[in-house]
């Protein structure tokens, strides 16, 4: 019997199917369900394997290094910023190894859809020299798992698994397979191959050249790397962008000859495959996403043999630099690249359509937590460092409350570089309590050890919101669910030496602005934590109601907060939209005609 | 190959829709796929699910022009995706429009009456369909997804009969959910009776 899976359940399922023992990872769109199906699994009493969400990716990562040299085979999950948090143990790792099966898992997204950058692991795979595999769907994925656990034991090394968005989020009826056998742990051994010196890295490194070279050859025998077709026009895929050619080469009913050359590991490269590919060709058409891997390996290939055959991608502008490809993006290339004649449809002019930039939910505490901020420094002269969560959304109007945003945890440590250009500026960080502990206290330590005179915003809504409510360390749960350590966000910032430390509840309007204006006035470091839940996390409140007879249309309530909520009504006046409004009250003081009653205060 | 593209706003619940229609799909042995908007633009955002049933579909996306039937949870939404309708395709549309939070803001205003009369000059085959009064019957927004798919069904738009759905809902969801998305399916197939 076929099930539904979506993508990154296929992989978690792949990877207990392959024996997996030790899972952790951090949440980060596109990759966050698969460590939330093994929890899942693990609380439905479906695998005995212990599942973790790490405070970082770097952590997440090291816990696993250590599982592995038990013998363990282990798992970490994260998206790809979130590797360059785990690079560190990751480039070391790659020299020294591991004993039980590792696959690093790391979700690229292009576009990108949820992300800051458009960085691909493949590349990454090359500079840190590990082997990647790249699946094109979630049926592939979920079986390439058992091949990645493989690899990784019998070169006892690190290999990353990179799907991307269309994989992680694209659902597929699967077969699941039986468990395969799988050697229990041995238990670390000591032995001086744990310890990373500079002799052993030389050494190693010489092992990992000669090793990538045979892979090169093995890997060209892998059942997921192929080619096949005939004739002298060639075209090269990777992940998903195989499966809009596919897509493609169906709609457009190709009659000419071709050649299709699918890479699932980009590196090492498959190049038997390759050679077997390129033989005979003219030119080749290679359509992948984000970097130009497999077409820079093609015209290095055709360099060393001195292959006469002409490379069509990225480099040559005939495919796109940046974004997602498409279906529809492969048939203008497929048509362009088959001296098709181009598709002449015209869509109607639709009339204009709204835009729905992603804002703060109605009754989210951030906004509270923004409004006053910026109703305490009316007439100041302030910048605001975000940072990277639902917060990130303080940008939008009419709060206007992120001036920056860099990456986990860098809203602390920016506003203290800007304090430095601009002492009369008072310069404020909003942090999440999840990124907090990913990323954030080493900025607090840096800004009290430099006195840095910074107001540091913590913004706890005891959850990991954007990716979907995870547990982290000040919630008191693991990611199983059951309970935990509960880590207080004001004692660790109080042995971290901030001076000046208040904890406050964003509702509560008179005492929050109050709060701002002194931590704003204060010498050194200053900390306030708003805390209040996510909305995804509590109950409804009784819901605002609009006096019609009162409300003058103002619409005051609107230009201040922006509260999703609040919407247009009848002559002119705001009504609440009942199935959003979570009864907050943050709108109820700003009605200057005591028009909006009800709610919580 | 049979492709159904489901679009509104974030929240309105066409991710459980389109896992509806899919398990319908692979219940009685045939291939699905789905691909669902997740993450950032969740927020409010507009929202698309792609459902492919059939063995010979490569992309988890429907390419432009190949959707057989759009099930629109909100109108202006539905004009956003109308080049994924092939020729001949059908659509159902929600009358209920959301207004985005910038509406309130701007100047002009979004007019849902504008978009639906802009679809029907289309000469498409098109079902418009009163979420407000399904709202009003059901006492709620909740199982707006779930009645919009019990309307499309009874349309002979999707290739999923009602019992198949009912089969779906009472396997899938909770016990405490079942009655009340009973209760939506059948309510949006007796609309389209009407």
């Amino acid at each position: 019997m076929k099930k539904m899976l979506m993508g990154n359940e296929a992989m978690a399922l792949g990877a207990l199917r392959a024996g997996v023992r030790v899972a952790a990872g951090y949440p980060g769109t596109p990759s966050t369900e698969v460590l939330e199906t093994i929890a899942k699994e693990k609380s439905r009493g479906n695998t005995d394997a212990y599942v973790e969400w790490s405070v970082n990716e770097k952590s997440a990562l090291e816990v696993a290094a250590g599982a592995s040299y038990a013998g363990a085979r282990t798992l970490v999950t994260m998206k790809q910023v979130g590797l360059n948090v785990a690079s560190d143990p990751l480039m070391s790792l790659a020299y020294v190894g591991v004993k039980g099966g590792m696959v690093v898992l790391v979700a690229d997204d292009p576009g990108p859809i949820s992300s800051q950058t458009e960085q691909d692991t493949r590349t990454f795979a090359a500079f840190s020299k590990l082997p990647v595999f790249d699946p094109a769907s979630p049926e592939e994925a979920y079986l390439m798992m058992a091949d990645a656990y493989e690899l990784s034991e019998k070169y006892q090394t690190p290999v990353l698994f990179r799907p991307t968005t269309r994989i992680c989020h694209a659902t597929a009826s699967i077969e699941l397979l039986a468990p395969l056998p799988v050697k229990e742990p041995e238990g670390f051994v000591k032995d001086s191959r744990w310890v990373i010196f500079p002799k052993l890295s030389y050494q190693s490194h010489l092992k990992i050249e000669e090793r990538n070279r045979n892979l090169r050859a093995e890997l060209s025998g892998y059942r997921f790397n192929t080619q096949s077709g005939s004739g002298q026009k060639g075209i090269a895929v990777s992940g998903v962008s195989g499966q809009y050619i596919r897509e493609a080469l169906q709609i457009l009913d190709v009659k000419q000859e071709y050649k299709l050359l699918n890479v699932a590991t980009p590196h090492p490269f498959p190049e038997q495959t390759a050679l077997a590919f390129l033989a005979g060709l003219d030119e080749v058409l290679v359509y992948e996403e984000l970097d130009p891997v497999i077409e820079q390996e093609l015209q290095r290939l055709c360099g060393v043999h001195r292959l006469p055959v002409e490379i069509l991608g990225k480099g040559r502008g005939f495919t796109p630099a940046a974004g997602e490809n498409s279906t529809e993006n492969a048939l203008a290339v497929l048509r362009r690249f088959f001296d098709l004649p181009a598709d002449e449809a015209k869509t109607p002019d639709a009339p204009p359509l709204p835009v729905r930039p992603p804002t703060l939910c109605a009754g989210c505490p951030h906004r509270a937590s923004f409004y006053a901020v910026k109703r305490a420094m009316k007439g100041r002269k302030a910048v605001f460092a975000g940072d990277i969560g639902c917060y990130t959304l303080g940008n939008a109007m009419p709060l206007d409350m992120t001036d920056t945003c860099l990456c986990m945890g860098a809203g602390i440590t920016v506003a203290q570089g800007i304090k430095r250009v601009e002492p009369d500026t008072v310069c404020f960080s909003f942090t999440g309590d999840s990124t907090f502990f990913h990323t954030g206290l080493a900025g607090i330590a840096n800004a009290v050890y430099n006195g840095a005179k910074i107001v540091s915003v913590i913004l706890d809504n005891s959850t990991t919101a954007m990716t979907g409510q995870q547990p982290n360390p000040s919630t008191g749960f693991a990611a199983t669910g059951e309970p935990a350590a509960k880590i207080s966000i004001e004692r660790v910032v109080e042995a971290l030496g901030v001076p000046h430390i208040a904890v406050v509840d964003p509702f509560d309007s008179e005492a929050a602005e109050l709060a701002v204006k002194e931590a704003a006035d204060c010498d050194g470091v200053s900390c306030i934590i708003f805390r209040a839940p996510c909305i995804a996390v509590s109950r409804p409140k009784p819901r605002v109601r609009v006096n019609a007879d009162k409300c003058t249309g103002c619409k005051r309530c609107v230009r201040e907060i922006g509260c999703p909520a609040i919407i247009k009504g009848e002559n002119g006046k705001v009504a609440i939209d009942a199935s959003l409004c979570y009864g907050c009250g943050l709108c109820l003081n700003l009605c200057r005609f005591d028009a909006l009653e009800g709610g919580e205060i | 190959m049979f492709n159904i593209l489901l679009c509104g706003v974030g929240g309105q619940g066409t991710v459980l829709a389109s896992k509806m229609l899919a398990n319908c799909a692979v219940n009685r042995g045939e291939t699905a796929h789905t691909a669902e908007t997740i993450g950032m633009a969740q927020r409010g955002g507009s929202v698309v699910s792609h459902v492919r049933i059939g063995s010979d579909a490569f992309s988890p996306l429907i390419p432009k022009g190949c959707a057989d039937t759009v099930i629109a949870f909100e109108p202006a939404e539905c004009v956003r995706v109308l080049p994924y309708l092939k020729n001949g395709g059908r659509i159902l549309v929600n009358t209920l429009p959301v207004k985005p939070t910038t509406d309130t803001l701007a100047k002009t205003s979004y007019d849902a009456q504008q978009m639906l009369a802009f679809l029907k000059e289309q000469g498409v085959d098109y079902r418009p369909v009163d979420g407000a009064a399904i709202i009003r019957a059901l006492g709620g927004a909740k199982s707006l997804n779930v009645a919009l798919l019990g309307a499309a069904s009874a349309m002979g738009m999707v290739p999923c009969s009602l019992d198949e759905m009912e089969t779906v809902i009472r396997t899938a969801m909770k016990p405490q959910f079942c009655e009340q998305n009973l209760k939506a399916l059948r309510l949006g197939a007796a609309l389209i009776a009407e």
